[in-house]
Formats: C-alpha cells, sequence, structure tokens
C-alpha cells in the first residue's frame, strides 16, 4: 500500500489526534499527537492490512524552535513502510516510550535520550548509553557548549604554530 | 551440616580484550560458569560523527563515513552518496553504478573473510585466521590499485565514483576469483564439519523469527532465521536487478533454527554469492563517465529522505535532513550492529561465559557501528 | 697485551649495556590495545603477510605480561581512563607506540566533543607512526626505529630508564 493511503486510514480512525500528513517528496510523513503515539503504533502493529511488525529506525533532529523524532515503520508482510513524527518543546521534552511495542526502540530511544536529551516517559532503563555517565549536557543539540577539560584531560586544541614560538 | 551459599560474581570483561570486535564491555553477573546475564556498556568509541556531518559539508563529509564501518568501507560510502544524491535529484552514470556495486562485493569477501577468520579465533582456533588474512590481503591488492588505499577507501563520490577501473584490472579481478572458488571449500573442509566447532557453535544463541523482526536484526543475523530478506533484492538499488544470484538462508541442519551455526554458514554462502555477482558484473560492465556533473558547492533543496543499503552486516539506513545549505542539517546512520547488540542481554541468561564470546563474534558487532 | 687475543670463540666480550638491549629489543611483546580502524591494520601487520613475529614482537591479550603498548585507533574521554590505568598495570620497563594519526593528535576527529587529541595528553609516547591507517609496513618501520631507540638506553650509568619523557598526570 502507499503511504498516504495508509495515512488517510489511520486519519479516519484516530481523527484529530493525527495532526498533519505532509506530502513532500520523496518520504510523505504524518505528525501525531504525542499523547496518542502509542495507541496509533499499536493500531499499525496489529491490524492485518498494515501489520508494521519491526521499527526501522527511531531518531532526534533539534530543530531551532523544537525537537522532532522521527520514527520509520517498516512491514516485512507487505513491504511497506511509513514516517512518523511528533513534535516537542525544546525545555523538558516528553514522549512516551514504545519500549512495548517494539523491543528495538530500547537502545533507540537511550541513545535520543543521551545526546537530545529527550525524556522517554515508561522507559524501564534511561541512562546514558554513548557518553560516559558523568557527561554534563546533551551533545547533539544545537546550541551545546564543549566542555573545556573531562577529568583533567584538557579539551582545547591548540594551534600548533604556537610550538614554533622561540 | 551447613549450607552451601552459592553467591553471585560481578566480573567485568572490560574495553580491553582479545577479541577483535573493538573495544565493547560487558558487565556480567555469573554464578560460576553460568550467566544470569551480561549487560553490555557502549560508547568507547563514540566519536561523534553525526555531529561532525553538520561541520563539514556534504562532499566532506566522505571519508567519515568510511570510519562508521571500516571494515566493509564501501557501503558505508554507497549508502551516503545514495541519500545524497536523492536529496539532490541527482543520477549517476551506468558504468558509476557497475563500479560501485564491483567494489562493494568485493568489499563484502573481505569483510566476510574478517568475520569467519576472527570467529575461528575467538572459538581458539588460531590458525584459520591465517588462511583469511592471505586471501584478504590479495583483496586489498586489488583495491589498493583502484583507489589507493587499503582500508578507509573514499571511493565513491556523489554522482559516482572517484576513479575508474585501471587498465589490466578485469583479468587480475578474474584471475583472483577464480583463485577463491576451490578455498571457499577448503574452508568448509577445514572448519565448518569439525566436531570441536560444530559443539562450540550449534544450539548457542538461538533467536527465533519473531524475536529477530521485533529486535530489528538486519543481514545475515536476519537471514540466519529462516527469513528471507534481502535489501538488493526486495528494495532493489542501483544495478542489482540486472545481476542473477540467490540469498541464502539459514537451515537448522546442525542443531536449531536461528543458532550460531546457521549465522556461521549464512555468511559462508553469501561469499559465494558475492563471486558469482562480480563475475556477472565484470562481464557486462558498459562503457561510458564514472561520475555525474555536480558542484563543488552542492546545495540539495530543502527535504529529507531515507536510503537503505545491504551491507556485509545487514540494511543501514541512512537518514539524511537538509535545510538548502551546503551543509546538512542531521545526518543518523542506523547499522546492523547496534541492532544486534539490543539482543545480547537477552541471549546471553543462562549461558556460559564462553558462549559469550560465540555470540558476540557469530552476531558479527563491530564496536564503531554501534558507537559512531 | 689485550685479553680478547687470548680467549677460545665461544666467549664473547661486550658492554653490559649493549647486552641488555639487545635481549630486550628482540623479544617486545606488545599487548592487543587494537581500539578502532589502526587495529585491523594492526592484525594485519602480525598476520602473513608483513610479519612482526620474526622481530621478535608477539601479541599478548594481558597488560601484565607485555612491555609495549601500540595504541591503535582513536582515544576517547571515556576510554582515556581506561587506556591510563591499563599503562600503570604495565610492568617496567615499557615503551607506547601511538599509531596512526588519530592516537597522535586526534587525526580527523579534532572536531569531534568526545575525542582526546592524542594519546601523548595521558601516556608517555616513544614513537609516533603517522598514517590513516598506516601500511603495515609503515608499522613494521615504527617497530625497528623504537628498537634502534632501545639499543641507546643506559641501564647501569646514570638516567631514567624511559628516557627524559615526563609522565604527564591527570586525576582519574
Amino acid at each position: 500500500m502507499e503511504s498516504l493511503e495508509i495515512y488517510n486510514r489511520a486519519k479516519e480512525k484516530f481523527g484529530d489526534r493525527i495532526l498533519e500528513i505532509v506530502d513532500k517528496k520523496p518520504d510523505p510523513w504524518m505528525v501525531v499527537d504525542p499523547a496518542a503515539l502509542v495507541e496509533v503504533c499499536e493500531y499499525f502493529k496489529a491490524d492485518a492490512e498494515t501489520a508494521f511488525d519491526c521499527l526501522s529506525n527511531e531518531s532526534g533532529v533539534d530543530y531551532k524552535d523544537r525537537i522532532e523524532v522521527v520514527y520509520h515503520l517498516f512491514s516485512y508482510q507487505h513491504r511497506h513502510q511509513i514516517v512518523l513524527k511528533v513534535k516537542l518543546p525544546r525545555e523538558d521534552p516528553q514522549v512516551p516510550t514504545l519500549e512495548n511495542v517494539w523491543k528495538s526502540a530500547n537502545w533507540m530511544e537511550r541513545e535520543i535520550y543521551d545526546l537530545l536529551g529527550v525524556n522517554f516517559t515508561g522507559h524501564s532503563d534511561m541512562r546514558r548509553l554513548l557518553m560516559p555517565e558523568d557527561w554534563i549536557g546533551h551533545p547533539l543539540r544545537k546550541d551545546f557548549v564543549e566542555p573545556q577539560e573531562y577529568h583533567g584531560i584538557s579539551t582545547v586544541r591548540e594551534s600548533p604554530i604556537i610550538r614554533l614560538k622561540p | 551440616m551447613t549450607t552451601l551459599r552459592t553467591e553471585e560474581m560481578t566480573l567485568n570483561m572490560g574495553p580491553q580484550h582479545p577479541s577483535t570486535h573493538g573495544v565493547l564491555r560487558f558487565i556480567v553477573r555469573a554464578d560460576g560458569e553460568v550467566m544470569r546475564e551480561a549487560i553490555p556498556d557502549v560508547g568507547y568509541l563514540h566519536r561523534s560523527i553525526e555531529k561532525i556531518a553538520e561541520k563539514v559539508g556534504y562532499h566532506g563529509f566522505m571519508p567519515y563515513t568510511d570510519r562508521v564501518d571500516y571494515v566493509c568501507a564501501m557501503f558505508t560510502n554507497q549508502g551516503w552518496g545514495m541519500a545524497s544524491e536523492k536529496l539532490g535529484h541527482i543520477e549517476v552514470p551506468k558504468r558509476g553504478e557497475y563500479c560501485r556495486v564491483i567494489a562493494a562485493e568485493f568489499n563484502r569477501l573481505a569483510s566476510h573473510l574478517l568475520s569467519v577468520g576472527t570467529m575461528a579465533m575467538d572459538i581458539g582456533a588460531i590458525t584459520p585466521f591465517t588462511h583469511a588474512l592471505r586471501e584478504r590481503e590479495m583483496i586489498n591488492d586489488l583495491i589498493e590499485e583502484l583507489c589507493g588505499a587499503r582500508l578507509t577507501f573514499n571511493y565513491m563520490r556523489i554522482g559516482g565514483v572517484a576513479f575508474d577501473l585501471p587498465p589490466g584490472w578485469r583479468e587480475k579481478a578474474l584471475a583472483y576469483l577464480d583463485h577463491l572458488e576451490p578455498i571457499l571449500a577448503e574452508y568448509d573442509m577445514l572448519i565448518s564439519f569439525n566436531k570441536i566447532y560444530i559443539e562450540r557453535l550449534a544450539n548457542v544463541g538461538i533467536i527465533t523469527p519473531e524475536e529477530a523482526i521485533d529486535y530489528n536484526l538486519v543481514g545475515p543475523n536476519l537471514r540466519a532465521c529462516g527469513i528471507k530478506w534481502d535489501i538488493r533484492k526486495d528494495i532493489p538499488y542501483s544495478v542489482y536487478p540486472d545481476f542473477e544470484f540467490d540469498v541464502p538462508v539459514g537451515n537448522g541442519q546442525w542443531g536449531k533454527l536461528g543458532d550460531s551455526m546457521d549465522r556461521y554458514m549464512v555468511r559462508i554462502h553469501e561469499m559465494v554469492q558475492s563471486v558469482k555477482i562480480l563475475r556477472q558484473a565484470l562481464k557486462q560492465i558498459p562503457a561510458g563517465p564514472v561520475l555525474a556533473k555536480v558542484p563543488r558547492n552542492f546545495k540539495p533543496p530543502a527535504g529529507e529522505c531515507q536510503v537503505r543499503v545491504e551491507s556485509a552486516r545487514g540494511d543501514m539506513g541512512w537518514y539524511a535532513v537538509s535545510d538548502g545549505t551546503g551543509y546538512p542539517w542531521r545526518v543518523h546512520v542506523r547499522t546492523g550492529s547496534f541492532a544486534a547488540m539490543g539482543i545480547v542481554q537477552k541471549m546471553s541468561r543462562g549461558l556460559m561465559i564462553a558462549d559469550l564470546v560465540t555470540i558476540i563474534a557469530s552476531l558479527d558487532v563491530i564496536a564503531p557501528e554501534i558507537d559512531r | 697485551m689485550s685479553l680478547l687475543n687470548t680467549l677460545p670463540d665461544y666467549v664473547i666480550t661486550t658492554k653490559t649495556d649493549e647486552i641488555i638491549n639487545w635481549m630486550r629489543k628482540s623479544s617486545i611483546w606488545y599487548m592487543l590495545f587494537g581500539l578502532a580502524c589502526c587495529a585491523i591494520e594492526l592484525m594485519h601487520t602480525g598476520g602473513p603477510r608483513a610479519d612482526i613475529d620474526r622481530f621478535g614482537a608477539s601479541p599478548r591479550a594481558s597488560a601484565r605480561q607485555s612491555d609495549l603498548m601500540i595504541v591503535a585507533g582513536t582515544l576517547t574521554l571515556k576510554m582515556a581512563l581506561r587506556t591510563r590505568l591499563l599503562y600503570d598495570q604495565m610492568p617496567d620497563p615499557k615503551y607506547v607506540i601511538a599509531m596512526g594519526s588519530c592516537a597522535s593528535c586526534g587525526g580527523l576527529f579534532q572536531l569531534a566533543y568526545s575525542v582526546c587529541d592524542g594519546v601523548d595528553k595521558i601516556l608517555p609516547v616513544d614513537v609516533y607512526v603517522p598514517g590513516c591507517p598506516p601500511r603495515p609496513e609503515a608499522l613494521t618501520e615504527g617497530l625497528l626505529k623504537l628498537q634502534d631507540k632501545i639499543m641507546t638506553e643506559r641501564w647501569l650509568s646514570k638516567g631514567p630508564s624511559n628516557g627524559n619523557l615526563p609522565t604527564p598526570t591527570f586525576q582519574a
């Protein structure tokens, strides 16, 4: 099935909890209300016509005025894929976890928490994945400032010209 | 009479270890030799490649994609090239696509050789590793003649490839393929049917097909569970529809379906299929240019796209967001090893500590793909 | 009258420094400390074609049994603390080769927020081998230069054992 057809079926079922359907080439996407996200995903997984049994990719994007979490769902039975998005405010972004729907969301959400600071409510193990445990800040945000040192190792890169001075 | 008290040990399989899959750390809670759980701790090779993409631009990001998975770097190059081309609506000339496929399939052979060799070394057999490296060195020589580098190639560009095939290269490549085919059969005789190897691998780390899809396993890990899914056949890209090849699937003949022996056998058979594709590609390659005309300050229109490439470790999903300037706004790679690490904690319950090494080796994880 | 001409063939005369250094340089056992892409080239260097086992260098898994630490690959800040711990666990005399441009100066990851620019911020380095990744022949040359450096060490006379390289300190 085409993505737009799937989006229209979801819009009929969920009404105005689907906020927007954007038809942009090459991949059209659908924006969902964060509170209704788990319900929409469970419908997509259980329905026989759509049968999305795999969460193929989940990433967070920091636009200057909001943070978006983008989900790519894929179906091995029908070989189609769709794109869902949720839009969150920049200070204290919260969205319910999809860990109970697809288990692959576990590590992907930990990574988004680590790098962007999005809090996934209901996650079983919300801690940092890639950065050290005592790191301060969320590096992939656009306003992240690098710390000058970490445990005594300085991260300042001096220009090699300095070493040539007499 | 005193009662026996067995306490649980917490061991650390630290970031430095003699296994060759990179810096991974496991916190193992074990009751003697049998593990309760092995909790993975990653991030020791997090080099912030995704943030660097926002600083160096589209063309400048190509060498960084090599470092995302350095054992099979041609696929990452191809993934980024395809994502940029989809954003910028650029078409790659036919000869360029054939060069990409030839380079990529040679790299798949090299990656699987290393994976099989290091798997045997992790089990304890040191000799197959030197045999695998001997063949891999010859592939390195061929690719060095093609693009100048042995490991991190930076061979592909947005719009095609950087260099054409040198004169005389086709004959050398075909001679190498003739040399390799009997050696693959020799590996089967040496390692695969060895009784100790089968005892270590069969029935260890069984993954059911439903679990595999739920945890988003891809590539040979998924095919070993019996699911016939390959991006080159099912969502075809580049010129793969022109070739005839088979997709090997695990069948559980040595133990149950989805165990480590299946994952190993799928890789051996994939190597045979790669040789088949290479022979067809080297015969059918057309003449023409290899690189499309792409401006130096490449500014694709604003938008986003997702591209999937079948790499040696599974399908990589490249998600790129562009804002209309010459620097990408966000690049995200979802790799096969990242998903495979998610299932290790669950698979490790009840196994022995020596089996943990086996499942890491059979899932073919590599640290930079997890950490990027 | 020289003593040398009266000795039989099976007696050799040499300086203590030279014989000790010759024994040390001919069997440098290196720790497998491959972090990133250079680790693959390190494996190829120990492999069948460019074989450093013919120079006496054999790979060891444990820090307590090795003399040489070849830091092959990018050093992240998270890994730097563990690297220092492993260096402290190696027994004296110990040497460090920084293999590749990431270990020498940060390489192409100098723009990153989580990378330590060069392993010489935490360890004293003896030989730097440039390359991205360096060829096995280049690493072999680095090992031979280290052997030349070992031959110049002085054990019984004055001087510290690892040359005059200061050991950087930081709190872990």
